[in-house]
């Protein structure tokens, strides 16, 4: 069979299946109990099996199969996840990239069997518990699936319906059904592991119990079992005259049926509590060969019973998506600029011809015509618009091994991993969050003797913020390290020849620290290959300055210190107040204002030969803009000034235009690469009526 | 037979000395001040007329500032400044040559005037080896066309400055 054509997907969903068993592992690690996580990291496993067998990569398939094995028996309760299995796991998973990483270049898996991976995977199988037979199968490729169905039908299936919650209306036609005489039957059915139609199996069940009597209540609820968000079982109360052994032979009936459970149902008293009614029928009932069954703590059926239920809420509603190329998405982008130019463009003939008299209903038209391009626009924008998350789910296991590489505890903690960027920045901003990271973690936590030695917690925290700033995007990395040694980098410097001793005496620290982002300039005492090579930070500098954003550093020595990333919302499309300065329009990002205010020449002060105004308790540099542009001014001296008040971080500034036009969306065009343009125009765009106007960043002055 | 053909038709062209189809090069003369200069024709891809040039401040001042071009924004220079001429005149005549250089992106240039296009072949062009003057550099040869001069540009070290910048 020819699957090249499913290659791109199988990459795509390989890669994600792998990020989620990457992170499910890491939470593995933490609570190694957790039921739900272990369920899912099988369900990706086995969905990773799948795939690389459909597509005939027999070394993937074979590796992914021995990871399930494990995650099988982990699951029956027939060992606990030990420590050394989280590490194995994890080098699975390296192997498995490494496979995708050879596919992806030469559309081969490479011949790398792993043989090591998969005999410490079969230990583990036949050291674990008593599970050697299925271990030892396991080698062969075909022989494990029918060993591996059997442990699990003699040690982990039994009725759950007992841990169905009930409402008042299911509980009043439970006791009605009681009362009449009709028998009320737990029921809980499994599919066959193999069953690739799970859905469509329980649907049949539905159809074949319905035929017989009444279903009252499912878990999951129907509306689940067909969206096929259950796991291999599903739990119903269902009310029928006819016999258990009818019913049961009715869901049997069934072609790929493992095995259905049926019980009498008694009604629990109503005040009960959930977890007591569920204990009660077990004990009750007696199911055989449940792993409830030897259970008489309350704990026991409490985890029991939140694990159905708590399945469907676990997870996500259904993603309805569609996969595009992104090239498809640029070009409508494209297209959409073009309408807005030509939008614009109408508005400014329009507002021409205004004065000839009514046109009313045009304006109205074109208004109209505005929203909707607006509201396109933004459409196509978030299309084009992912979470960080893709990028930044890789980080926590990056830590994980930094921590074990560098030898030193560590956290991370992130937040805002569902902020989302123009997918063109979500792609490019991966490298440079993980220099930063990596740089928090080798140069900014101190070993652990030496925090404890200061007074901090033995463990440092490394936290990734992400968040919504107006029109910018901010990324935060922060950790409670040492914070920069100001002292050492200015020694540094010197000794290297970037600066003189003389210049390190009359720079700040702030100026000290932006020497970081110099070429080939590293502070750490060894080189690891964890940093300190020298390349990094100026890298991550100009990878975001490529991306229009911006590097800030705070420093608190000795607390460590935070890297802020601010990234434009979008590269494309921007809100821009069009503003006159000596007769030329230019365009200024809308984001960067803060306010804009009239002020009387009369208000603007010299401090140290530099115009300042002072507004609101603060002192703001005045910027003419005019100077800056070399050209002259139109407007007379001695009227008031028109000053746009911009902000950059916490510094602020107050540029002075000769005029002010209004607020537009402007398309924001390159300028080429054959002139040179000062950092102060950021790129042009084209007005309505056909005239390029600059867009002005006020960054640089500031 | 017809190889025959061709090669008797070459041989009459040659004895005839008319040019041989490929040898040849067409430009387009244009004016600036009183002179002349012609430029390959394949490194033009639009000749307009004047528009509105935006300023671009803080750059040489040869670059007269950016176009709108359908849609692309577009540098554009002064010949006249970049030969070393006198500033620019506007007129109806003034005209905008938008050149693309191989594996560059569209530069427009601003000239008085544009005349004609002419076909030169390697016989009516005299390599010239002037001091290497301001003006010179610039200049791959001169054409001789009913007994005018033309200077011949070499667009390629005209822009190569602007190209590096």
């Amino acid at each position: 069979m020819d699957t090249s054509q499913y290659l791109d997907i199988f990459l795509d969903e390989t890669k994600e299946h792998l990020q989620n068993l990457n992170t499910q592992i890491m939470d593995l690690e933490q609570n190694p109990e957790n039921m739900d996580t272990i369920n899912e990291i099988f369900r990706a496993a086995h969905s990773l099996k799948g795939m690389a067998g459909t597509m005939g990569y027999k070394r993937m398939q074979t590796l992914t199969h021995d990871m399930e094995n494990v995650f099988s028996e982990v699951r029956n309760g027939t060992f606990k996840v030990q420590p050394d299995m989280i590490d194995v796991l994890f080098r699975c998973l390296d192997a498995l990239e490494e496979y995708v990483a050879n596919i992806q270049q030469t559309t081969e898996e490479g011949t790398n069997d792993n043989e090591d991976l998969i005999k410490i995977l079969n230990d583990i199988l036949k050291n674990g518990g008593q599970v050697s037979a299925a271990g030892s199968e396991s080698k062969t490729e075909e022989a494990p699936a029918p060993a591996q169905e059997a442990a699990p039908a003699a040690s982990g299936k039994g009725p759950r319906w007992q841990t169905i919650k009930l409402n008042d209306t299911e509980k009043m036609l439970i006791e009605k059904a009681g009362k009449d005489g009709v028998n009320v039957y737990g029921i809980t059915v499994y599919v066959e592991e193999a069953c690739v139609l799970k859905a469509a199996r329980a649907f049949l069940v539905f159809k074949a119990l319905e035929k017989l009597g009444e279903i009252i209540v499912s878990v999951p609820p129907a509306q689940d079992i067909e969206d096929e968000k259950f796991d291999l079982t599903f739990s119903l109360i269902f009310i029928s005259e006819n016999t258990k052994e009818e019913v049961i032979g009715a869901i049997k009936s069934v072609s790929e049926i493992d095995e259905a459970f049926c019980e009498v149902y008694t009604v629990a008293e109503p005040p009960a509590p959930a977890q007591e009614k569920a204990e009660e029928k077990v004990a009750d009932t007696k199911p055989s060969a449940s792993e409830q069954k030897p259970a008489p703590a309350t704990s026991a059926p409490a985890s029991s019973n939140t694990k159905p239920t708590s399945k469907p809420a676990n997870k996500p509603v259904v993603n309805r998506t569609v996969r595009v190329d992104i090239e498809k998405l640029d070009n409508l982008m494209n297209l959409v600029s073009e309408l807005i130019i030509a939008k614009n463009s109408l508005v400014s003939a329009t507002a021409a011809d205004d004065s000839k008299g009514d046109s009313g209903s045009v304006n109205e038209q074109i208004e109209y015509l505005e929203s909707v391009t607006t509201n396109l626009h933004e459409s196509v924008m978030k299309v084009r618009m992912v979470p960080i998350e893709s990028v930044v789910a890789k980080f926590p296991r990056m830590i994980r091994d930094l921590s074990k590489k560098l030898d030193k505890k560590m956290e991370l903690y992130m937040t805002g991993e569902d902020t989302e960027l123009d997918r063109t920045v979500v792609d490019e901003i991966g490298d440079p969050l993980m220099h930063m990271l990596r740089n928090s973690a080798d140069h900014g936590l101190e070993p652990n003797d030496v925090r404890v030695a200061n007074g901090k917690p033995e463990v440092g925290s490394i936290f990734l913020d992400a968040y919504q700033d107006g029109n910018n995007v901010v990324i935060e990395v922060r950790d409670d390290g040492g914070g920069i040694n100001v002292e050492a980098v200015r020694n540094k410097a010197i000794e290297r020849g970037t600066i003189t001793p003389e210049q390190a005496e009359s720079m700040t620290d702030k100026e000290i620290i932006d020497l970081l982002f110099l070429p080939s300039f590293s502070t750490a005492k060894k080189v690891s290959d964890v940093s300190g090579r020298g390349v990094g930070l100026d890298v991550v500098k100009s990878k975001i300055e490529s991306l229009s954003g911006e590097v800030e550093v705070k420093n608190h020595f000795g607390q460590g210190s935070s890297w802020i990333i601010r990234l434009p919302l979008t590269l494309a499309i921007i809100q821009a107040l069009m503003v006159v300065i000596g007769g030329e329009k230019y365009a200024i990002a809308l984001g960067s204002i803060q306010t804009i205010e009239d002020v009387p020449p009369e208000d603007i002060k010299l401090v140290q030969a530099k115009e300042v105004m002072h507004i609101r308790g603060t002192v703001i540099p005045i910027i003419r803009m005019n100077k800056v542009l070399d050209i002259e001014t139109t407007v007379d001296e001695k009227k008031n000034l028109t000053v746009i008040i911009v902000k950059k971080g916490d510094k602020q500034a107050g540029l002075v235009v000769d005029e002010l036009i209004g607020q537009q969306e402007v398309v924001i065009k390159s300028m080429g690469k054959y002139i040179k343009v000062p950092k102060i125009i950021s790129g042009a765009t084209i007005l309505g009526n056909g005239d390029v106007a600059l867009i002005l960043d006020a960054n640089p002055l500031i | 037979m017809e190889e025959v053909k061709t090669i008797d038709e070459q041989k009459r062209n040659e004895s005839l000395n008319r040019p041989i189809e490929h040898d040849t090069i067409q430009y387009i003369v244009t004016q600036l001040g009183e002179e002349q200069y012609g430029i390959d024709i394949k490194y033009i891809s639009n000749i307009g007329r004047m528009q509105k040039i935006t300023r671009v401040p803080k750059v040489s001042s040869y670059i007269k500032g950016v176009i709108n071009l359908r849609g692309e924004v577009i540098p554009t220079i002064s010949l006249r400044l970049k030969m070393g001429l006198p500033e620019d005149e506007i007129t109806k005549k003034t005209r905008i040559i938008i050149l693309k250089l191989e594996q560059h992106e569209s530069i427009g240039v601003l000239v008085d005037e544009v005349k004609e296009v002419v076909t030169l072949d390697e016989e009516h062009i005299e390599r010239v080896s002037y001091d290497k003057d301001d003006k010179a550099k610039f200049l791959s040869g001169v054409g001789k066309v009913d007994k005018k001069l033309i200077s011949l540009l070499d667009i390629t070290s005209v822009l190569a400055d602007v190209v590096e910048a």
